[in-house]
Parts: structure tokens; sequence; C-alpha cells
């Protein structure tokens, strides 16, 4: 017993070692000082409790991943500031706004949260090609 | 039963509670406009959320640690344990007071200020040199359910580090590896409380039928490898969308793929189950145990679905993921929590009058967590339809039908708040019983 669980405990450490370096595929856009701003504006004012990223997150408002590029900065803006018939107004002020649309252009930028048919593979699996940088 | 277990399952079942009337609560501030609900949406889901995830947590450290004192023969109480308690439910109380006052700043699951972490941390250290101290003492040879609650243990050790990695730069500052190791650390921390607590499930098993057996031999090390597997790399599923890596993908599904043994076996030990069922009807122990294994069916049927990335393109970031968290939560992980404490605390010994409260309160569970449940499940597909299947971009417009659904799954909801609420009243007045 002791040998099996040792082996899957080692081949777990490497995997999260592997996971860790490479994960991303070697894609990836370094965070600058006001993209990391917008990410920690919107862990404190929590807005993962009713949106979601990447499809996590929350069920209430819609998924802001490609928010961006679909709705545009203006449209975004509009809602950080004065919520809506369902969106709470926050009480944001501009550099918080600035920084949250700095952020979320930059997860835009990292790829695109629903995966095309072309993507998907017979066996069931996905194999996504990246699209953006 | 020590002064502190009570506490320790006071605790706990105060956390239930807590869960249950919050979630009461989210699930019509959901559907109703913002304003109208007396609490926000926004402070009654991280309420909900941690309330729900502490009770798991607590509950399968008191089982736990309790039991280990019985098999591990330990009578005296322990500075270190008395120290873990001190700490967790302190900080823990720290967090809704930070909710109370609209302060966030974690993740999802995790949403306080990152800071509490470092108590947690601290408590659970003081709670694992507890229990290995003892454990170094242990039978040259420990039976299974020994080996699931170190390892439990363990792994909830790791998996929490590994959640809060983030606070380094080098973690954060690539989105990709952000949401990664997030979802990581989150995917297999489910499997580790889910060591502890099927630890003692199988524990139970183990003392209701006075067979050593169960807990020992090559297929049920086997199916645990199995298991352990899962914890170690089945976490994939979480992110299938998230453009990673692709052998991040395939090897989450190729390791999901391989519970369909589990289910399997489930199908082939339906007979000796009920055999089983006819000599142990009448203890509540047992009839939580049984309650548990009907909804591992249920929502191993549903996961095994989801984790076939074709399939999940509908299913991911809708209901049917709350379906699933829901489901294994309340309907395994609370089902079997119940069982462990209605076993510490002795309910089995009340006279039948007290004993049929509890009867009643676990069949209202069950029929509105099935329609709770479905709905839930219902309300996904209707989105995942309306949004994937026929791209409808208006977020308002799509939801509309879906909150329709909703509505079912939050009246459901009310039901599962009365049965769990029957049952966790039962209990609250045993603890209260000097004689417990
Ligand atoms: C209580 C839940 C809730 C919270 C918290 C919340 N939102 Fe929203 N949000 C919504 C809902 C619901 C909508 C859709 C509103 C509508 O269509 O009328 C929305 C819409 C939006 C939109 C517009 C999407 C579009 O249609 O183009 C943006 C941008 C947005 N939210 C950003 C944020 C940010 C940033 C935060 C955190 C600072 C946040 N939201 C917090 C519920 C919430
Ligand atoms: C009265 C019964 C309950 C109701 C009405 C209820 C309602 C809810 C609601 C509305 C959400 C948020 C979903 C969203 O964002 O749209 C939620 C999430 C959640 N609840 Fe409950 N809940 C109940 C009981 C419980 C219990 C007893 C547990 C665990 C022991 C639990 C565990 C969870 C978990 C883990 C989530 C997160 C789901 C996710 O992010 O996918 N709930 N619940």
């Amino acid at each position: 017993m002791r040998t099996v669980w040792i082996i899957l405990f080692v081949a777990f450490a490497g995997y999260t070692a592997l996971v860790y370096t490479n994960g991303d595929a070697g894609r990836m856009e370094p965070a600058t000082a006001q993209v990391r701003a917008g990410m920690d504006t919107w862990q404190q004012q929590n807005c993962a409790s009713c949106h979601q990223l990447y499809g996590l997150g929350g069920y209430m408002g819609p998924d802001l991943t490609n928010e961006y590029q679909r709705a545009g900065e203006e449209r975004m803006r509009a809602f950080m500031r004065y919520g809506s018939g369902r969106m709470p107004a926050l009480e944001l002020n501009d550099a918080e706004i600035d920084d949250l649309i700095a952020f979320l252009a930059w997860v835009d930028r990292t790829g695109s949260s629903q995966v095309s048919p072309e993507n998907v593979h017979w066996s069931g699996t996905y194999f996504i090609k990246p699209t953006t940088p | 039963m020590t002064t502190a277990t009570k506490w320790h399952i006071g605790f706990a079942l105060l956390l239930l509670a807590t869960a249950l009337v919050v979630g009461s609560l989210a699930a019509f501030a959901f559907l109703l406009p913002d304003g109208i609900a007396l609490i926000p949406f926004r402070q009654l889901r991280p309420i909900h959320v941690s309330a729900a995830l502490f009770w798991i947590i607590s509950g399968a450290t008191a089982g736990l640690v309790h039991f280990k004192r019985v098999e591990f023969g330990e009578t005296r109480g322990s500075m270190l344990y008395t120290g873990f308690l001190v700490l967790w439910i302190g900080t823990i109380l720290a967090v809704f007071g930070f909710y109370a006052v609209n302060q966030y700043g974690g993740r999802e699951y995790w949403e306080f200020p990152p800071l509490l972490a470092v108590p947690l941390l601290f408590a659970w250290l003081l709670l694992m040199a507890d229990y290995f101290r003892a454990w170094l003492k242990r039978t040259p040879d420990p039976p299974l359910y020994v080996w699931m609650w170190s390892t439990g243990l363990l792994f909830f050790l790791i998996t929490f580090i590994e959640q809060n990695l983030y606070q380094i730069p080098w973690f954060r500052d690539n989105y990709l590896r952000e949401i990664t190791v997030q979802w990581k650390s989150n995917g297999s921390m489910v499997g580790a409380w889910n060591q502890m607590i099927y630890g003692t499930a199988l524990y139970l098993m183990v003392k209701l039928s006075g067979d050593e057996g169960i807990a020992r031999g090559r297929k049920v090390f086997i199916f645990w490898f199995l298991g352990l597997s899962n914890l170690m790399f089945n976490w994939g599923h979480h992110i299938y969308n998230v453009p990673t890596a692709g052998w991040i993908r395939h090897v989450a599904y190729g390791i999901s793929m391989a519970e369909w043994i589990f289910l399997i076996n489930i199908i082939q030990g339906f007979r000796a189950k009920m055999t089983e069922q006819r000599i142990h009807r009448n203890i509540i122990t047992y009839r939580f145990l049984l309650a548990s294994e009907f909804w591992v069916f249920l929502n191993l049927i549903l996961a095994l679905l989801m984790s076939i990335p074709a399939i999940n393109r509908y299913t991911h970031g809708t209901h049917i993921t709350v379906a699933h968290a829901m489901g294994t939560t309340i309907g395994i992980n609370t089902m079997i929590l119940l069982a462990s404490i209605g076993t510490m605390l002795g309910m089995d010994a009340l006279p039948d009058k007290e004993r049929r409260w509890i009867k009643i309160g676990r069949r209202i569970t069950t029929v509105s967590l099935l329609v709770f449940w479905f709905a839930l499940i219902a309300a996904g597909l209707l989105k995942g339809y309306r949004s994937v299947a026929l791209g409808m971009t208006d977020f308002q417009a799509m939801m509309q039908p879906v909150n329709n659904v909703l509505y079912v799954f939050a009246y459901a909801g009310l039901g599962v708040l009365l049965g769990l609420g029957i049952v966790v009243w039962a209990y609250f007045n045993r603890l209260l019983q000097p004689s417990s």
C-alpha cells in the first residue's frame, strides 16, 4: 500500500510542477500595475458572486470574459458606474473603473470563454487553437 | 465525548443551520430585483457558500478527531486540539464579521480578506499535529479508513496552501496560470475533504456490520487508489474551456472516464445492498449512509456526463454546475456527516418518539432535494440551450425562462430547509442534554 501511495504522490508532485511551469502553453501577457489593481478591485468588490470569467463564478449576471470585445468600453463603464435594474451600483470611483476595464481587457485577450464547434474533437475532447497573441 | 468535541459539533451544526437559512434567502434574492431583498445577493452568496464549506470541513474534522480517539484508544484531552478549535472557530467568526461589513478580497468560495487564511492554516497545522502524534503510535497495518483520514488531512493542507499561492506575483501575473492553479487547488481540495468524510463513512459501516474485512483487502484499496488519482489529476474539468495546454484537458478527461468503473461497481453491489438494508433498517446512522449512497449514484451519472468536454460545452457556467455542487455537498457529504454526528451523539439510544422526528426530517429532505436538484438541472439545460445552441446574446432575455424554472428550485429549497432543519434541531437538543 505504502509504495503505491508514494508513487502516486510523486506523480502528483511532478504533475503539479509541470502545470505550474507549462500549463499556459507558453502563452502569456504579463499583468501591468493597472491590471493588478483591477484584479484586486474585482476581488474586493466580489464581482465574482454574480459574474463569471471563463464560466467560473456566480450566475446572476453575464460572463464577462469577452465583454470588452463584445460590448465595448463605454457600455461596461455605464454598468459599473450606475448599475441597472439587476446590477447594483457599487459606488466605484473613476480610478477603480479604469482599473477594472484594464483587467477585463487583459482577460479578454487571453482567449474565448466559449469553445467554438470547430475545436470539439470527435473523441469528445477539445483541441483549442490559440486565437489571440 | 469531550467538552471540546461538543463545542466542535455544536459549531458545525450552527454553520449548517446558517447555510440553510442564508441559502434560502439567497435563492429568492437571486430572483427578485436588487433592493427588494433584505440582504443583497452579493453578500448572501459568500455567507452561504462559506457557511456550507466550513460546515463540511468542521463536520468532517469533528468525526475524524472523535473516531480516531476511539480507534487509537486515547482518553486524555489534547491541548493541540483545543488550540485548533479556538483558532478555527474564532477565525470563521471573523470571516462572517467581514462579510457583514461588505469586506471581501478573496476568490470564489473563499471570498474573505486573504490574511484570514493565515490563522486557518495554523489551526490546521495544530489539528494535524494532534492527529499524527497519535497516528505514529498506530498499528503497523492500518485499515483503509485510517489511510483515508491521514491522506485527507495532508491533502487539505497542500491544497489550502496552493489555493493561496496567488499572493505570489509569479502566479498572478499570468492569467492562464492564475485560473489554472486556482481551480487545480479547488478541485483537489474537494477530493481532500471527501477522503476524510468517506473515511468516516467506511469506519461507520465497519462498526455497524462488525466486519473489518470491508476496510481491508486488495479490491477496496484498488478502488481507493482510483479515487486518489481522481483527487490528484481530475480537476481539469473545471477549466476545459480555458485555453491552457491541451494535455491538462486530456488528462482530466481520461481520468474522469475511469470513474465509470465506480458506477458499474455500485450497480453490481445493488443486490447486496438490499439484504443489508433489511438488517439495518431502523438504525439512524445506516439510513443516512444509505441516503448518501443514493446521491452518490445520481451525482456520479451527472458528473460523468459533465466531464465529457463536448457535453461540458453546454453545461459549463450554468446551474448544472450548481446542481452538481449542492447535490454532492448536501446529498453526499451532509448525509454522511449527519450519520457520523448522529452516531457520536448516540441518537439511536433515544426513545422511538424522538427518533421519529429524524426519520420525518430525512424523508422531507430527500423528496425536496430531488425536486431542488432536477430544477437546477432543468435551469442549466435551458440556459445551455439558449446561450450556446441558440447563441442568444441579450442576457436578460436569455435568462427570463431560466429564472422561471429557478422559482421551483427556490421553493423546493424551503423543503430542504425544513427537513434538514428538523434534524439539526433534534441533534442540538440531544447535544444540550447533560447525559449526551
Ligand atoms: C449582485 C450581483 C452583481 C454584482 C455584485 C456585480 N454585477 Fe455586474 N451585472 C449584474 C447583472 C445582473 C448584470 C446584467 C444587468 C442587465 O442586463 O441589466 C450585470 C452587468 C454587468 C456589466 C454589463 C454587461 C453587458 O451587458 O455588457 C458589466 C460590465 C458588469 N456587470 C461589471 C461588473 C463589475 C466590474 C462588478 C464588480 C465591481 C460587478 N459587475 C458586480 C450583477 C452583478
Ligand atoms: C435551503 C437550502 C439551500 C438553498 C435554497 C441554497 C441556495 C443556493 C444558492 C441560491 C446558491 C448560489 C447559486 C448562484 O450563484 O446562483 C447556492 C450555492 C451553493 N450552495 Fe446552496 N442552498 C441551500 C443549501 C445548501 C447546503 C446545505 C449546502 C452544503 C452543505 C450548500 C452548498 C452550496 C455550494 C457549495 C454552493 C456553490 C455552488 C457553485 O458555485 O456552483 N447549499 N446555494
